[in-house]
């Protein structure tokens, strides 16, 4: 329990100090970094590490519910607040100029591409979702701690890989255009929805120790919690839109005309 | 003019959208009377009433955002958005009453009564809706401003 919580702190920890040691060096060089950012990226990582947190974490091997609010947390919320705090630019900036173009040049991948198209990352979290609720991975995730924790870690990639596609104030390798962004989010929400009551009314997963009343309670929070998340996406969504249409004036026709 | 630096598109937008979150609100949750589309199996009511709840999500925040765009820019104008919000209100109430429920027969608003004074309550409320838009939208132009 005790080395499971150290691990815990050190794995939501380590990426934070790295991430603030970067962005002070940024003030030291006289380079803005953005408080919002920083606050935002720690915020994330803090999210996971309440997640993740033994205490919780037992808790999740007993209730569906439980089950749930780290889903929600990991797969949704957290990723949200990882992208906005803009790790890549961050890295990029730190970088020496040689390896900042190895990096843009990997960004540039084929493979990279098609992996941070939203439709992909979207396909990533609803398949991984039928996987775990549709079949006897969810049992066996807890039977396994490995596999639970590769479950996580699946759903917390995958929400970055959605949240950054969608809204990430990072360099993205495809950059979609509002109209196709909207629809993509659009999708994410009525699947989300349509998920969590097919739950609800079906008490899956099957052949689990969770009671009907437990499972129907996640559902419930599956759906709260997923258009809370869903919605906040939207919001951000819509303020880069009219913030970078504002900021270069004479695009704002063309962007209107593209949209 | 682009649509939007148009105040009544903010308005439509929100109507639509707090008219879709009434509905949904009062009569399938609280009410539970019906789904967006009853008439197949209950899965397919599920599929569109999930559509119709992010539909709705997405039109109230892009709404919002569209007119404090629009008052930062100063380009509101008030009796067009209320001229709009009443009109995206009521039509879009109107068209699920009368499309909806009438035409395609998706759903009714509620089942084992007679549904006629409840459609009959339901089109005038949102016919009501409408003309009030269209009034507010005819004054300001009558009234050239």
């Amino acid at each position: 329990m005790a080395t499971e919580a150290t691990l815990a702190i050190f794995l939501c920890t380590t990426p934070a100090l790295l991430y603030l040691t970067a962005a002070l060096r940024q003030h030291s060089r006289g380079k803005r970094w953005s408080r919002w950012r920083s606050g935002s990226f720690c915020f994330g990582m803090l999210l996971i590490l309440y997640a993740i947190f033994p205490s919780h974490a037992a808790h999740g091997a007993h209730g569906f519910t439980a089950h749930m609010n780290q889903h929600l947390l990991i797969g949704m919320l957290a990723p949200t607040f990882l992208v906005m705090g803009a790790p890549v630019s961050l890295l990029l900036r730190s970088l020496p100029q040689a390896q900042g173009k190895i990096c843009v040049r990997l960004l540039h991948t084929r493979l990279l591409r098609i992996w941070c198209h939203p439709m992909t990352a979207f396909g990533l979290n609803f398949g991984g979702m039928f996987l775990l609720y549709l079949t006897p991975l969810y049992r066996l995730s807890l039977e396994h701690p490995a596999l639970h924790h590769f479950i996580h870690l699946h759903f917390l990639l995958a929400g970055y890989l959605f949240a950054w596609s969608l809204v990430g104030p990072d360099p993205t390798p495809v950059r979609l255009r509002m109209r196709t962004r909207l629809a993509i989010l659009l999708l994410a929400m009525a699947s989300h929805g349509i998920f969590s009551k097919q739950m609800y009314i079906h008490a899956f997963p099957y052949d689990t120790p969770h009671s009907v009343d437990d499972i129907r309670t996640a559902a419930q929070r599956m759906y709260y919690g997923g258009d809370f998340a869903e919605v906040l996406l939207a919001i951000l969504l819509f303020h880069q839109y009219f913030r970078r249409t504002r900021r270069h004036p004479a695009s704002h026709r063309a962007l209107a005309l593209a949209n | 003019m682009t649509l939007r630096e148009h105040s009544v598109i903010p308005g439509i937008f929100l109507g639509i959208g707090i008219m879709a979150a009434v509905d949904e609100i009062i009569f399938h949750q609280l009410l539970a009377w019906h789904h967006f589309y009853d008439k197949a199996t209950p899965t397919i009511g599920l599929l569109s009433d999930g559509l119709l709840h992010a539909m709705e999500l997405l039109l109230l925040v892009g709404g919002f955002f569209l007119l404090l765009e629009q008052r930062r820019l100063k380009l509101t104008n008030s009796a067009l958005t209320w001229g709009g919000f009443f009109v995206g209100a009521g039509g879009f109430q109107l068209f699920d009453g009368l499309i909806n429920h009438k035409v395609l027969r998706l759903h009714q608003i509620r089942y084992n009564v007679d549904v006629m004074p409840y459609d009959i309550a339901w089109n005038t409320g949102a016919s009501i809706l409408v003309l009030i838009g269209i009034w507010i939208l005819l004054r300001r132009k009558r009234r050239g401003y």
